[in-house]
């Protein structure tokens, strides 16, 4: 295997007026986690689904280890594992059967389609449920079948749409420690509207917004972005008093006080954080908290996606 | 495409397996045998008069095949796809390694197959004739047959109805229709529309269009090649139909 490599090049796809992806053009690499982050309807399904074959595009084309999507779809289909969004399955089959069903479909026969559905089963944790009907089944354990679906034939490439959305937050955090381990030597691509999952999964992130990729940068380039980069927050008393001190700080460029919570901003660089605790020592004020911020997703996001809708 | 050869059938079994796995898991297979039966009884002793013909042959039996067939075939037909829309496992399906032909084709088997069983599951009225009198056996073989592949002309016209709407209800009503016009287009009700007009060789044309005549025929105990090649071409026609609307309208 030379290569691994997913590339779109100027992938567009029309439903009727409406344009759901825009000419999407990326690469991605082996061990890269990519997460496509973006509002609802941001086209983050359908850029999958056409990745997967299922959904042929307008226009452009993108090829999965040099097999186009279009031309050799089958070629492509074989080496991605896809985990459609809300992670269907037959709900009548037992999760045993369901698996080898799968397996077979992915070329292996008898004795060796029942190893590799009891691996995936072991792989993750269904063991106590293997002969139950999937429909029987909770939600986490109906999204771990949709996982084991796309994990069986160990695929160089992995697709998993929106793979925690509903589970709560023991079933995400399982979900996304299965993900982390399998990251190396593959490529993953998951979609997502949580920011936390970025942070916590992927090591790129790709925002898309009406289509268009209007962000590709690594999850903490993300938050450097973010006008609380370096800023520093701190909870105290009398606030407005203490606000307006701040704000002769020259390395203040800006102090916002929201909800008992005040936030100074740094002017270009400053290094806020030291010329803040000494100010403190200095004045003597009663400070409850007072903390770095690293920066908000959420925040850079939401700047992201609602610029672009404002351009 | 390397669909072809060992591998693709291999794939058409594959979703045929897991289908037909799909209909016995569930009270729709044992819902559909036992109306099938309990109707096809009902159509021969009542209607049919079996009894008062005092003849040891089973065309009470065939002769109502198609109507109910006109029923019961949609009814099965109506979720074939449908059904993979709503749970959206179709996209899990045709995003695995199988071109949409195997699994149409697949799907398509299962359910023929699964009417097949229903058809056998008859066999006490072949019995019945066989205890009462002496009926010729390769006849009432050659109606089986000839009834089979009816319902596969059925089925394969509700298949790509049940592929065209992801409303079970609208698949079901349109296969219906169209397995009428189907069923009719020799008798004198759909001929007179065209007769006034049309020339000779299009009304040939479309009275040879007609389920029953090539029916009646086959179950004359006449087994043409001309009739077998007519209900294959029937059913490789809307399967491939069928093809060309789920790659249309798969994501719909």
């Amino acid at each position: 295997m030379s290569e691994l490599k997913i590339e779109a090049r100027v992938l567009s796809k029309n439903f009727g007026n409406i344009v759901a992806v825009d000419c999407l053009s990326f690469e991605v690499g082996s061990g890269e986690v990519l997460g496509f982050l973006g509002p609802n309807g941001a086209g983050k399904s359908t850029t999958m689904k056409m990745l997967t074959g299922f959904l042929a595009p307008s226009g452009g084309t993108a090829s999965i280890n040099g097999h186009d999507i279009i031309s050799d779809s089958l070629a492509a289909r074989r080496i991605i594992g896809y985990l459609p969004e809300g992670a269907p399955s037959y709900g009548e089959m037992t999760v045993r059967n369901f698996l080898e069903f799968i397996a077979r479909v992915r070329g292996f026969s008898g004795g060796e389609a029942r190893r590799k559905a009891a691996a995936a089963i072991d792989r993750l944790n269904l063991d106590r449920v293997p002969e139950q009907p999937i429909e029987t089944l909770s939600k986490g354990f109906k999204r771990r079948v949709g996982l084991a679906q796309a994990i069986l034939h160990d695929p160089q490439v992995l697709v998993l749409d929106e793979p925690t959305d509903g589970l709560d937050p023991n079933q995400k955090h399982e979900v996304r420690r299965l993900i982390r381990e399998m990251s190396s030597e593959k490529i993953i691509v998951i979609s997502t509207h949580l920011l936390e999952e970025v942070h916590a999964l992927c090591n790129r992130a790709m925002i898309i917004s009406d289509g268009r990729l209007l962000v590709d940068d690594t999850p903490a380039g993300l938050i450097d972005r973010s006008r609380y980069h370096n800023a520093v927050t701190l909870v105290v008393e009398h606030p407005e008093r203490v606000a307006s001190i701040l704000s002769e700080i020259p390395q203040a460029r800006k102090v916002e006080l929201r909800e008992g919570e005040l936030t100074v901003f740094p002017a270009g660089g400053a290094r806020l954080f030291e010329v803040i605790s000494d100010a403190v020592k200095e004045h003597g004020w009663a400070v409850s908290e007072l903390r770095l911020e690293a920066g908000r997703l959420d925040e850079v996001f939401r700047q992201v996606t609602q610029g672009a809708i404002g351009k | 495409m390397s669909g072809s050869g060992k591998l693709g059938v291999n794939q058409v079994i594959n979703v045929m397996r897991r289908e037909l796995s799909g209909y016995f898991s569930t009270p729709v297979a044992w819902v559909f045998i036992v109306i099938f039966l309990v109707m096809s009884g009902v159509f021969t002793f009542y209607i049919g008069s079996f009894y008062e013909r005092g003849m040891a042959d089973l065309a009470p039996f065939f002769q109502f095949h198609p109507w109910l067939y006109l029923f019961l075939v949609p009814a099965i037909a109506m979720r074939l796809w449908a059904e993979e829309r709503r749970a959206g496992t179709i996209e899990l399906l045709l995003t695995l390694p199988l071109t949409t032909a195997q699994v149409v084709l697949g799907k398509f088997l299962a359910a023929w197959l699964f009417i097949g069983l229903a058809l056998l599951l008859t066999f006490p009225i072949w019995l019945t004739v066989n205890y009462l009198g002496n009926p010729d056996n390769g006849i009432i073989a050659a109606g089986y047959i000839g009834s089979w592949l009816m319902a596969g002309g059925f089925l394969a016209i509700g298949s790509c109805m049940s592929a065209l709407t992801r409303n079970q209800v609208v698949a079901f009503i349109l296969s219906i229709v169209v397995c009428f016009a189907f069923l009719l287009s020799g008798l004198p009700m759909v001929m007179n529309v065209f007769t006034e007009w049309a020339p000779q060789s299009l009304l040939d044309a479309i009275a040879d269009f007609s389920f029953l005549s090539h029916f009646a025929a086959i179950s004359k105990g006449v087994i043409d090649i001309r009739d077998l090649v007519y209900f294959s071409l029937v059913i490789t026609f809307w399967l491939l139909a069928n093809t060309i609307v789920l790659e249309i309208k798969k994501a719909d």
